[in-house]
């Protein structure tokens, strides 16, 4: 499993640089924003997280067709079915490769982007945390997208429009715990925990289902 | 033990899809009449009544948006227990049966959502308010149209469009009550209820009746079309492979000529 999952990671990384476009693309994704909505920072850092979530949530969907679609072109998707282990664990390392490859760098590149925004130190910790928190979650219920429509040509769309409803709940959790965590009186763990929660209750559907329709598509 | 060994081979009798044919063929002339009877009566029951003291003429919206919501989420019941039929049983007619019903359930969703909008004018002053229960019905909306787009994506594979949209439809179903109760805390979060909600007093008999009907009346004509739609898909495939024959066969005279 290790090894599949630094071959993962190597990949993403050397191959067309698909780890960094997705930095790339969530940084235009924010710095667009205050073009739409105005200069005005009181403003930007009021909404300021939700930019911060709302661009992570773009940017880890953009990757996600290549999920499986590169390893089902080159054949080795074969492979990795015919395998003893179970096809279950091998999404899941398969999807924890993709998420320190495309994941992490949304992580690590947000508080920069916070300081666009004008959010205050508190916002941006309370972001980054959830952000850390989050993405996993988009990542693994995005692979049971991913690997429905790994059939298809131009699946890329597809699996966008299919999974942002799934992922709906990590938004909300996830701003909701920065917005408990600026303003004082609403507590920030119960969102923070139901977020955590939501994370690992994904980590088992989404590979599960991904492997399920693995299996279906492939015969 | 006799009972449920004696519905399943029952049951797996339609599998063939010919008897189920017959079986539609039979039963939906008395299905659409029995629709027809119901709206007729429940249409008249809902005009009949006394309108609302406070809401007057517009609470006759209800007996239209209501059943129609009702039935968005009864229909994606019926998908997901199809989608079982699929991956568990195989069954032949369950992949057919989950196609059939995504474009209804969107229909019955965006019929809820327009009743509801149409509503909310002059109820709430608004078309449209980010209350839970309509986000969540929107969201609904949003993953019909997912399944609805991924069917068509897959069109020349029914087989396998139905068994990976059947997974997609489990994950959907096992998420709803997760997307209900999120946007229900994110609700409560941002926007306390500025807007006076009809659900404080419970119904009244008066209300209560042609609303029944009504939902029955849509639940039925919700199974008429159903069975067409899952008739009319058997027989479009039936066409596919035809086609598919006379093409072969075509090509092989042209070979052998």
């Amino acid at each position: 499993m290790i090894p599949l999952l630094l071959r993962d990671i190597r990949l993403s990384v050397r191959a067309g640089g698909g780890a960094l476009i997705g930095v790339l693309f969530f940084m235009t994704v924010v710095a667009v924003i205050p073009f739409g909505v105005g200069p005005d920072l009181n403003l930007l850092s009021r909404i300021g997280p939700a930019i911060l979530w709302i661009g992570a949530l773009l940017a880890a969907l953009l990757g996600l067709d290549r999920l499986f679609q590169a390893e089902r072109e080159d054949g080795s998707l074969d492979l990795l079915l015919m395998q003893e282990t179970p096809l279950v664990l091998t999404v899941l390392v398969k999807c924890l490769a993709h998420w320190i490859a495309t994941g992490l760098p949304l992580v690590i590149a947000a508080p920069l982007l916070g300081l666009f925004m004008n959010m205050d130190e508190v916002a941006i910790g309370a972001t980054t945390l959830t952000l850390l928190a989050g993405t996993p979650a988009i990542t693994f219920i995005g692979a049971a997208g991913a690997a429905i429509a790994v059939a298809l040509p131009r699946g890329g769309l597809l699996v966008s429009i299919l999974v942002l409803p799934l992922a709906i709940p990590v938004l909300i959790f996830g701003v909701s715990a920065v917005h408990a965590a600026i303003e004082d009186p609403a507590p920030f763990l119960p969102p923070f925990l139901i977020l955590v929660a939501i994370n690992l209750f994904f980590a088992v559907i989404g590979p599960v289902a991904a492997a399920a329709a693995l299996r279906l598509s492939s015969d | 033990m006799s009972e449920p060994s004696l519905a399943i081979r029952k049951f797996s009798d339609l599998a063939n899809p010919t008897r189920f044919l017959a079986l539609v063929a039979l039963l939906w002339p008395w299905m659409a009449g029995l629709t027809l009877c119901l709206f007729a009566f429940g249409l008249y029951l809902s005009f009949a009544t006394l309108g609302d003291y406070q809401q007057g003429e517009t609470v006759r919206i209800m007996y239209i948006h209501v059943p129609a919501a009702w039935l968005s989420m009864m229909c994606y019941s019926v998908m997901a227990v199809s989608a079982l039929g699929t991956l568990v049983w195989r069954h032949p007619l369950a992949d057919v049966s989950a196609k059939a019903a995504a474009p209804l359930g969107a229909c019955f969703t965006l019929i809820a959502l327009i009743t509801g909008s149409l509503w909310g004018k002059p109820m709430w002053g608004t078309w449209w308010v980010w209350d839970a229960r309509l986000t969540s019905v929107f969201v609904l909306f949003l993953m019909y149209l997912g399944l609805i787009a991924l069917n068509r994506a897959m069109a020349d594979d029914p087989t396998r469009a139905a068994k990976v949209g059947a997974v997609l439809i489990l994950v959907g179903f096992v998420n709803i009550p997760i997307i209900k109760f999120s946007v229900e805390w994110w609700n409560t979060l941002h926007q306390p209820a500025s807007v006076v909600r009809l659900d404080g007093p419970t119904i009244d008999p008066e209300f209560l009746r042609p609303l029944m009907v009504m939902a029955v009346a849509f639940t039925l004509f919700f199974f008429t079309l159903h069975v067409l739609a899952m008739r009319n898909e058997i027989l479009r495939r039936r066409i596919s492979v035809l086609r598919r024959h006379a093409a072969r066969a075509v090509g092989r005279e042209g070979s052998d000529a």
